[in-house]
């Protein structure tokens, strides 16, 4: 484990890292040289409440003043892999917030793509209250895997959905729909049959919350349980399944040698 | 007559749903009518005039039919539309829920109180008519009408030529938004790696904290004082750094889109429609110099041309050129061809640009509100235009618009809009020159 460890954390660089860490790491505990990095992108419209999810997630607060997000804002989840099992082992999730629409320019989008690099999950949201927004995950998802296609092949026709796509999908994903509570007790119903039909689509896992409420992630619920799941699985397909490291870095060096053939 | 009606308000209804809503579930169906509606009576009032010009359909039906769309038009310009933006911007103020009625009358009546003062200071108030009556009404929408074509046309002005022309286009290559690129994550990594700091610090004084719970007596509590201190002023100094870098990743990101953007233009103009583009430029660089010049020189002058484009143009080619033609016959169809490219182009223009104000500024919450502020501004727009283009129609044809909507002061308007468009100009030329120094002094 401590090999596939140290392998995992030099193949994951993708530029120098050694001048980026400041010279006080060293003085950090231990705790911190042993915890690993793991990607995962939170995608969906703009307005559906992403940065106050990732904010409830990573501080266990509810955010006080969303504003629009520019770019992308990251936050650090601490999750402990395996919890309560001997092979317990604490990791770093970066989740990473990228915001925009689906219908942006181009500019947009390009420049947006540089943050889809090694993703190693996706976390869709969606508004429940919108059925603009989760008709649109379809978009978002296949933007976000375009740009990561590995050598297995996401092979995308102009757009349209398909299915088999996501079976063979390496990447993990997760769907969770926001504004719960904005649902009246009538249309509860209709709304959880859709997104019940949503996560059949993308073979993910759902949660549907208010990410003004922190008790709907408190330990022991059954969206807590699914969350941790999730992250298990994804830190597994990361550094535990039968051979990640060779895909990954062969798209890794692939890209590398793309980038340098056009910096001279 | 009516079927035409119904097909424009059906492509209403259509441009609404395809290009203005596309990313938003419409749940009101009152703005989409709403909207549609207005659309409707105002391309009714163009074709009315394009009637005029052709002489289709008897002068006796033509002039009930303007009554009756000017009508239709004010009423839903001052009556419908503000009250319903009244309602939904109550709406969306969640204090107000309960009486959302009484509110939107309420702020339904400020509006018609500013509208009215709106008159004031204008030479518009002649005492023959009273004071419910039409004029009134159609004089202050062409205020704020004329007004808005002059705040378009101004920013139009300008921004046609920095748009279509390469001239501006500074030279990117694929080497620096590579570098950006680079620069931009190599910030992330930075931003990721102090948050990382700052969570690893936060577990262990929320684990150390439960142990010091256990920690009895005097030296407990002033050993846990005094690490938590030193811990909480290190996590504020990481979190100050993290912040200097998030406002860093930003302005990276806004600077790669740029970029990014640029090198677009560029591919695109060195394509075949670019270039064509390109030539356009120059000549609507030249039109609007020659607009400029045409608004000073009316303004410092004090006149307003009294003949209209065509006929000028028409008595220029026979006296000075000596081309016998048939005037009358010429006349009417040229001053329609002209009429109707004005009429198409202003209101694609108004379309396009009304679709990328929606895009920049509209949330999910606030999408009905500004689809009606919108609708509004249109139906402004097309009445004074209506108004403005009195001007460029010959005398026989200006008869029914001068019958149809009073007796107004053609001339103030024309003044109006050309003291408006020549201060919009110089703000936006100024700001923009100001704007392009600093960007390239940033590059540079």
């Amino acid at each position: 484990m401590c090999a596939v460890a140290m392998h995992a954390r030099t193949e994951g660089n993708k530029f120098p890292r050694g001048d980026i860490f400041p010279q006080n790491t060293q003085t950090l505990t231990s705790n911190m040289a042993s915890l690993d990095r793991v990607k995962v992108l939170v995608l969906g419209d703009s307005g559906v409440g992403k940065s106050s999810l990732v904010h409830l997630l990573c501080q266990n607060q509810v955010l006080g003043n969303p504003s629009w997000t520019v770019g992308c804002s990251v936050d650090v989840r601490i999750h402990d892999y395996k919890e309560g099992t001997p092979e317990e082992k604490t990791f770093y999730i970066e989740l990473w917030d990228v915001g925009g629409s689906v219908g942006s320019a181009s500019s947009l989008k390009s420049t947006r793509a540089v943050f889809y690099n090694s993703v190693n999950g996706i976390i869709l949201v969606h508004d429940l209250t919108n059925k603009k927004s989760s008709q649109n995950l379809y978009r978002w998802s296949l933007e976000a895997l375009n740009r990561d296609s590995s050598p297995t092949g996401v092979i995308v026709s102009n757009g349209d959905y398909d299915r088999e796509q996501f079976a063979e999908n390496p990447v993990p994903l997760l769907l969770i729909g926001t504004k719960f509570d904005q649902i009246p007790e009538s249309k509860r119903s209709e709304v959880l049959t859709r997104t019940a039909f949503l996560s059949e689509d993308f073979l993910a896992e759902e949660i549907n919350l208010d990410c003004t409420n922190p008790r709907y992630l408190a330990a022991g619920t059954s969206n807590a349980v699914k969350l941790s799941r999730f992250f298990d699985k994804v830190i597994e397909k990361r550094y535990f399944t039968r051979d990640p490291s060779p895909m990954a870095a062969f798209t890794d060096r692939k890209r590398f040698n793309f980038k340098s053939l056009h910096y001279d | 007559m009516f079927t035409s009606q119904v097909l424009f308000f059906g492509f209403g209804w259509l441009f609404f749903m395809r290009q203005l809503f596309k990313d938003y579930e419409v749940r009101q169906y009152v703005v989409q009518v709403v909207f549609s509606v207005t659309f409707a009576f105002s391309c009714t009032m163009f074709e009315l005039i394009i009637f005029e010009i052709l002489g289709a359909l008897s002068s006796s039906s033509r002039y009930f039919h303007w009554k009756l769309n000017l009508y239709v038009i004010l009423l839903v310009l001052i009556f419908v539309v503000p009250f319903y933006i009244g309602y939904f911007v109550v709406s969306n103020i969640r204090l107000l829920q309960r009486q959302r009625l009484l509110f939107a009358c309420m702020v339904w009546f400020t509006f018609m109180y500013f509208f009215w003062k709106l008159g004031d200071p204008f030479p518009i108030l002649s005492p023959k008519h009273g004071i419910l009556s039409i004029e009134q009404l159609i004089s202050r929408v062409g205020v704020i009408g004329v007004t808005l074509m002059a705040l378009l046309s101004g920013f139009g002005a300008v921004n046609c030529p920095y748009t279509y022309m390469s001239y501006f286009l500074r030279n990117v290559t694929d080497g620096d938004i590579l570098a950006l690129e680079r620069r931009l994550l190599q910030t992330m990594d930075m931003i990721v790696s102090k948050k990382k700091r700052i969570a690893m610090t936060r577990r262990q004084m929320y684990q150390r904290g439960e142990d010091q719970n256990k920690q009895t007596g005097f030296w407990g509590m002033i050993k846990s004082v005094t690490s938590t201190q030193s811990g909480s002023e290190n996590l504020s100094l990481i979190q100050q750094e993290v912040d200097a870098l998030e406002e860093l990743s930003r302005q990276l990101f806004l600077e790669t889109v740029d970029l990014q953007s640029t090198k677009e233009r560029i591919e695109y103009s060195k394509t075949f429609q670019g270039k064509y583009f390109n030539f356009l430029g120059y000549f609507f660089s030249i039109y609007c110099v020659w607009k400029i010049f045409m608004a000073t020189i009316n303004i410092v002058f004090d006149r307003v041309g009294k003949t209209d484009p065509v006929t000028r143009g028409i008595e220029i080619t026979v006296n000075y050129l000596g081309i016998q033609f048939d005037v009358k016959f010429w006349s009417q169809h040229i001053s329609f061809i002209l009429v109707g490219i004005i009429i198409v182009t202003s209101i694609r223009g108004l379309l396009i640009t009304l679709t990328k104000f929606f895009y920049a500024i509209s949330s999910s919450k606030s999408s009905n509100v500004i689809v009606l502020v919108l609708a509004q501004i249109m139906g402004m727009y097309f009445v004074s235009s209506v108004l403005l283009m009195r001007m460029s129609m010959p005398l026989e044809y200006r008869s029914i618009v001068t019958e149809v909507l009073g007796e107004l002061q053609f001339n103030f308007y024309h003044r109006w809009f050309d003291v408006i468009f020549l201060v919009i100009l110089h703000t936006i030329i100024t700001w923009t020159c100001f704007f392009l120094s600093s960007n390239y002094s940033v590059f540079s």
